[in-house]
């Protein structure tokens, strides 16, 4: 097994690195095209703007390499918080940006009523859609979310896990061998731990 | 639905864990890595450390030693004190801080706030407010207490949420470490001026308090230091009183 977690200088790496050492399965961090190559598992961090995201993979020549690493090789994809957004069409944080366009949707802000508090900081409830892979032996369904904005998907069918603020909006979602959650699993202690195992254990 | 936050806060001087009456006299605590990994192991919400004097002896963040409390924690850490570059942002963002927490930079360059809300998000800055209260007013306060901006707290928590910050730290001065309760009227105040996320801390010395900033004064968050150090209560004891008088939070089984 040989997970990278795909530096694109967005952030946040060092948490999700040392929670996949803490489940005893060490992953590489780097933004080198050879090691992607090389990866059995993709894990797609980020913290920040939908635009700056795309922007650093493109600059750093990823895109079509991460494109033929998941879409043609089907290797195990796992995005997280931001890195579940750019796999939407579209984003339309500080203006619209196309993203990877592997889930079809678009990346838009929380809405709910003039009371609601933005960013949503904090610990939620999530009710997982259907017995998800990824969701499979977690007592505690508490995970920690920052964030405004989130994806809303054309194919409901996607969504594995929903939580609601404000609106009800899609925390996690599953398609194929592309897996992603809103919330941060490297940041929800044992819950999200569980998680990430189950991404690298599921068949 | 969202869970409301009890956050430990760790003070560090420099050399060791402190706890401050009123910003000022210090009780000194310990070692920061210890504390950090008892509250790992209790699972709280997230944790906060500041430096407290970082700033005022022109320090830097002592970065080893936030490495190592970040080591220790799988929660989510913000971490303040002496932050006044992107380079000091950046290094933190890379140690593993999910949030920096910034004060006096603010104050004297508020253009720092959407420098780092546009690298990393405004989810990632939040704006330390230290408040006193004088001449019938909330004055915000800098450099530990010491300076007054003259701004009145509602329209510097106004301006930093048009800046970009994304959640604020409200600390009162005058409460802060007496263990007599929060400022009610000032959490109240700041709460309903903005839309962002509120951390309401200083004051807290009974589990009654902490129920009270969150119902009376509508704290999105809470943080407190004293009543952890000095009495025997623990966060999941806090958390148990808030469900038990109906407040949503997120309760630990260990």
């Amino acid at each position: 097994m040989r997970i990278v977690i795909i530096d694109y200088k967005m952030g946040n790496i060092a948490s999700v690195s040392k929670a996949f050492a803490s489940i005893g399965v060490p992953a590489v961090v780097s933004g080198e095209p050879k090691d992607i190559e090389r990866a059995t598992h993709l894990v797609l961090p980020g913290v920040g703007a939908f635009g700056d995201g795309m922007e650093n993979l493109r600059k750093q020549g990823l895109i079509p390499l991460l494109r033929r690493k998941v879409l043609e090789d089907k290797t195990p994809f796992f995005g997280i918080c931001l890195g579940m957004q750019l796999l939407a069409q579209t984003g339309t944080e500080f203006g619209e940006y196309e993203g990877l366009g592997w889930v079809r949707g678009s990346v838009i802000k929380l809405r709910g009523d003039k009371n609601l508090r933005l960013p949503h900081i904090g610990w939620n409830n999530i009710s997982v859609n259907h017995q998800d892979v990824l969701f499979r032996n977690i007592v505690d369904d508490n995970f920690y979310f920052v964030h405004s904005y989130h994806i809303d998907c054309a194919d409901a069918a996607v969504v594995s896990a929903m939580c609601t603020y404000g609106q009800t909006f899609a925390a996690a979602l599953h398609q194929g061998n592309i897996f992603a959650t809103q919330f941060h699993p490297e940041k929800s202690q044992a819950g999200g731990l569980r998680v990430l195992r189950n991404f690298l254990e599921q068949k | 639905m969202l869970k409301t936050r009890i956050i430990p806060c760790l003070l560090f001087n420099g050399f060791c864990l402190v706890k401050t009456i009123q910003f000022g006299r210090e009780r000194t605590l310990g070692n920061p890595i210890q504390f950090a990994r008892v509250y790992n192991s209790r699972n709280v919400d997230e944790l906060i450390f500041i430096d407290i004097t970082a700033s005022q002896e022109k320090r830097d963040p002592v970065f080893h030693l936030i490495a190592d409390i970040f080591n220790e924690c799988f929660m989510p850490l913000a971490v303040g004190g002496g932050i006044h570059t992107m380079e000091h942002v950046d290094r933190l963002m890379r140690i593993g801080a999910d949030k920096i927490i910034i004060n006096s930079e603010a104050i004297n360059n508020p253009a720092f706030i959407t420098k780092i809300a546009g690298k990393y998000g405004s989810q990632s800055v939040v704006i330390a407010i230290d408040v006193k209260y004088d001449h019938n007013e909330h004055f915000v306060f800098y450099n530990r207490a010491e300076k007054n901006t003259g701004l009145k707290v509602v329209d510097w928590a106004r301006q930093i949420e048009a800046l970009g910050a994304g959640e604020i730290f409200l600390n009162s001065i005058d409460k802060d470490g007496t263990m007599r309760g929060y400022d009610l009227e000032l959490i109240k105040k700041v709460v309903q001026a903005v839309s962002l996320p509120v951390i309401a801390c200083g004051g807290a010395g009974t589990i009654q308090h902490v129920v009270d900033a969150v119902q009376k004064g509508k704290a999105d968050a809470v943080s407190l230091a004293s009543l952890f150090h000095f009495t025997g209560e623990t966060p999941n004891r806090v958390k148990e009183a808030l469900d038990r008088s109906g407040v949503p939070v997120r309760l630990v089984t260990n």
